[in-house]
């Protein structure tokens, strides 16, 4: 039986705050916790599987071309070596997210410098290590690849292109305008566990544990990449040490680990070295843009211009979405939007955490950091007067638009004062001290999702899904959505997640994991509900559920009467979406330090204020805000991905050379949740809240930087030469 | 037995390959998979665990060099059902999400607090002399080894230091 919704309205019902268990939006700890700070959640490369060899992947060092012959001979004359893999179906590049179907293969046609060529398993790891190290290839070399995004030919992506009113005749004619250039360079997922697989073959049955976010589509990657039906492939994904989009697709490695096991007739497990998983992985493409924006005397906007470039292998659809939220977060009626995208071979470019809007919102909000100053505006002040009251493109109403609650509050909260803003006022010895603030925006997607939950006989509830958590919280909410909905605590729940024989969800991506699954456990609750409340002689609505009984103390184990009770909710996204613009929206406030002999910046404090729905577990809610707002530290400050010119190739392809934040460049941070019920956003009235921490954060510190030391830079990141070059004398 | 090793309390035998890590003979050969492999070039801390009491990156350490040491790993500091005093306030602060660094911080900062115990200075501390003060801010000195990509950091501080003010 299943319980199905395709959502083509709102849902007002706001069941969930109707129900008596009290669990929902409380700040309970992580259900999976325990195994985590103990060392026994067992990660992808850690199942524990007889008689498994290692493969390690060689790799190309060459940027284009084809691999002519490999020594197989030499290398399978090293001890312990088992096999070396060619095969045609070795995939090349990672899949996009939700791509499903087979990325590129044919790993003898070389697309990109450190794109793995073949797999050398043996026994050991070491073995297998030294092998593929050894390995000599022979290759055809093309000498020709197109490297510099700055150059090398682009194609415009129509569907982004707006022309509204005149921006040209706007910028000329307003009392104030600007009109600059960024540039925000390369990032890296850099997820602390790198890509890892097991597969194993049983006849024609592949059971493979695998580190991936989105199984339902990563199924039918790894089954059409190796020619086999979908039915026979059972993936595996219980614990996720973090995605942050590299996880989206599948990688080279599990599609490998699945030739490699049939060839040998044993278990094949192979696991990236970090240095693979940031050559061959996924990169978040640098960006290059242009913001136009003008307004009248009082700072209201009067033309919006943003115009981005940025780059992919040829063949790959994705284009970093930089407009994403430049389409509807501030009114103006002349309106030009263009997006483009250079072909150059350097790896994929793909998703990394909040594609588009983190590396968008920060340039957009620098351009209106420097208007704001212009129009001699307080920046919170000029916001405000910029919000529209529709979607300014499509004059679509917006299902809730928290900005100028959260511009308020976060103000309030951080004590932003709103006098005259000067740089370079403040002195503590060497150090300039100033403050910044940026709007955040984030678009709000859902995905179609299936899970069952099953009153056990006993009276406890098991929830079960493929959906993945990548340290997002999904185990917990979903305890809480079932308890809340059930009236049961959240150690009476079980949730099994990352298992592809359970009903499909929609995986971790693009924030949508939380409402969307959460959405159909509610569903399947719903429908359990409406069984007991049969049972208890009473309506659906009527039925209050605590404790593991009725209000008339009638207990579940009764009402279950010895069997189990199963539904399946199905949760999917309908017309709704057309009739709104629904997104999450916020703000951030940064005070920093800069340093006026050495240019270094220091985080002294940030603050981040959000609307995003209800709010499900509060404590795992405020975890995903700092995480977006450390990242923004670091996309502001240290994050670039550094590529010889001459052939391509990652320079800084490890954890000593890419500097993603640590401990101590991230102060005490403040998260403001701005809570609201969206009921366009999902049936539990939930909108994503992973991604919304780091879309525009990066400029609070850019803004807070200039008002420290007058040094206006349009470069991410912020390095110290940077901002020294750009010092005032 | 030959060259052997203790791993929480259990003696084992150390590998005839010279090549493999201490990080490696762990996961692979003790069993015990709760050390993580990050970055396997000593850059991110989550393989993190305490040899003769002082914290060392196990990836960076050959296997066959600690005959005779005594190592503690995550599992040998506490249990589902026994958690270690630190074990227990990363999951009530939401000292980490994905879990993965979660094993090396805590090792790492187990140790560190031993390492204040004995007065040993960082860069964050005020004087060289007299005894340290714990501050978030010598926390974090210390604790920048251990990277989290989730972005954990507020926590897991707040963790450490409700463990270091409220005793161990």
């Amino acid at each position: 039986m299943s319980a199905h919704l395709k959502q083509d309205k709102p849902v007002t019902s706001n069941r969930l705050d109707g129900m008596s268990q009290g669990v929902i939006g409380k700040p309970l700890s992580r259900i999976d916790g325990l195994a985590k700070v103990t060392g026994t959640a067992r990660y992808a490369a850690e199942h524990q599987v007889e008689n498994l060899a290692n493969g390690v992947f060689a790799t190309a060092t060459i940027t284009r071309g084809e691999v002519l012959s490999i020594d197989k001979a030499c290398a399978l004359a090293m001890p312990g070596v088992l096999a070396v893999v060619d095969d045609d179906r070795l995939t090349t590049r990672a899949a996009q997210g939700t791509a499903g179907e087979a990325p590129q293969q044919s790993p003898a046609a070389v697309c990109y410098w450190g794109q793995p060529i073949a797999l050398v398993v043996a026994e050991t790891f070491e073995q297998a290590r030294d092998a593929a190290k050894r390995l000599v290839v022979e290759y055809r070399v093309d000498h020709d690849a197109p490297l510099d995004p700055a150059t090398a030919e682009a194609e415009e992506q129509v569907d982004d292109t707006v022309n509204q009113g005149d921006l040209a005749h706007a910028m000329a004619g307003s009392a104030h305008s600007v009109d600059l250039r960024f540039e925000t360079e390369g990032h890296a997922s850099a997820a602390m566990e790198p890509h890892a697989a097991i597969a194993e073959w049983d006849g024609d049955r592949l059971t493979v544990y695998a580190s991936l976010q989105m199984l339902n589509y990563n199924i039918a990657e790894i089954a059409d990449a190796l020619g086999i039906e979908e039915e026979n492939v059972r993936l595996l994904s219980p614990y996720v040490g973090g995605g942050f989009g590299s996880k989206l697709g599948i990688s080279q490695e599990s599609v490998a680990a699945a030739i490699a096991a049939k060839a040998i007739g044993r278990p094949v497990r192979v696991v990236m070295s970090r240095q693979q998983v940031f050559q061959c992985v996924m990169r978040r493409s640098e960006t290059a843009q242009r913001l136009r924006l003008a307004s009248d005397r009082d700072g209201n906007l009067k033309g919006f211009g943003h115009e981005a470039r940025v780059s992919n292998l040829p063949g790959e659809t994705f284009a970093e979405p930089v407009l994403q939220s430049s389409h509807f977060l501030y009114g103006s009626e002349n309106r030009a939007l263009k997006l483009e995208v250079a072909r150059i071979h350097r790896m994929t470019a793909g998703s990394v955490r909040a594609p588009g809007e983190a590396v968008g919102m920060p340039a957009l909000e620098a351009a209106m950091d420097e208007l704001a100053e212009t129009c001699g505006i307080d920046p919170v002040e000029f916001r405000l007067r910029n919000i529209p009251d529709r979607n300014p493109e499509e004059d679509l109403p917006f299902s809730s638009n928290k900005l100028a609650e959260c511009l308020k509050r976060g103000a309030e909260a951080f004590g932003w004062d709103s006098g005259p803003r000067s740089p370079c006022q403040t002195r503590d010895g060497e150090w300039w001290v100033g403050t910044g603030m940026a709007s955040a925006a984030r678009v709000h997607a859902v995905g179609e999702a299936k899970a069952r939950v099953t009153l056990k006989p006993d009276g406890t509830a098991v929830v079960a899904t493929d959906m993945t958590d990548i340290g997002t919280g999904t185990y917990t909410i979903l305890a809480q959505i079932a308890g809340e909905m059930l009236g049961l605590t959240i150690d009476e729940v079980d949730v099994q997640l990352g298992d592809t024989h359970h009903p499909r969800g929609p995986g971790s991506g693009g924030s949508w994991g939380a409402a969307s699954i959460g959405s159909a456990v509610y569903l399947a609750c719903l429908e359990l509900r409406e069984k007991l409340a049969e049972r208890a002689g009473t309506d659906e609505a009527k039925l209050v559920l605590k404790d593991g009984a009725t209000a008339d103390g009638k207990s579940l184990v009764d009402l279950l009467g010895g069997e189990p009770l199963s539904r399946t909710g199905h949760y999917e996204p309908g017309d709704v979406e057309d009739d709104y613009t629904v997104s999450g929206f916020g703000a951030f406030f940064a005070q920093v330090r800069v340093n006026r002999h050495t240019g270094e910046t220091r985080v002294d404090r940030m603050l981040g204020a959000f609307g995003f729905g209800r709010v499900l577990n509060e404590k795992t809610a405020r975890s995903q805000c700092l995480g977006g707002i450390t990242w923004s530290i670091g996309m502001a400050l240290t994050e670039a991905l550094l590529f010889d010119p001459n052939d391509g190739h990652l320079v800084n392809c490890d954890l000593a050379e890419y500097h993603i934040p640590v401990h101590r460049d991230v102060p005490a941070v403040e998260v403001v949740m701005v809570e609201e019920r969206d009921p366009v956003a999902s049936p539990i009235q939930a909108k994503g809240i992973g991604e919304l921490g780091l879309c525009g954060g990066a400029a609070a510190i850019a803004n807070a930087i200039y008002n420290a030391c007058g040094a206006r830079l349009y470069h991410y990141p912020m390095t110290p030469d940077r901002v020294l070059s750009a010092l005032p004398g | 037995m030959n060259r052997a090793i203790h791993v929480n309390g259990s003696d084992h035998e150390l590998p005839d390959d010279p090549r493999v890590s201490l990080l490696d003979f762990l996961r692979e050969q003790v069993g015990l998979t709760g050390t993580k492999k990050g970055c396997d070039h000593g850059q991110c801390g989550a393989c993190t665990v305490i040899v003769n009491g002082m914290r060392i990156n196990s990836c960076l350490s050959l296997a066959v060099l600690h005959e005779g040491d005594s190592v503690t790993t995550i599992e040998g500091l506490g249990t589902p059902e026994a958690p270690s005093p630190l074990q227990a306030a990363f999951l009530a602060f939401d000292g980490f999400q994905c879990g993965y660094c979660t094993p090396g911080q805590i090792c790492s900062a187990t140790a560190m607090l031993d390492e204040i115990a004995l007065g040993w200075p960082s860069d964050a501390s005020d004087d060289l002399e007299s005894g340290i003060e714990i501050s978030p801010e010598e926390i974090r000195e210390r604790m920048s080894g251990n990277l989290c990509r989730c972005g954990a950091y507020a926590n897991i501080v707040a963790a450490i230091s409700d463990v270091a003010e409220n005793g161990r």
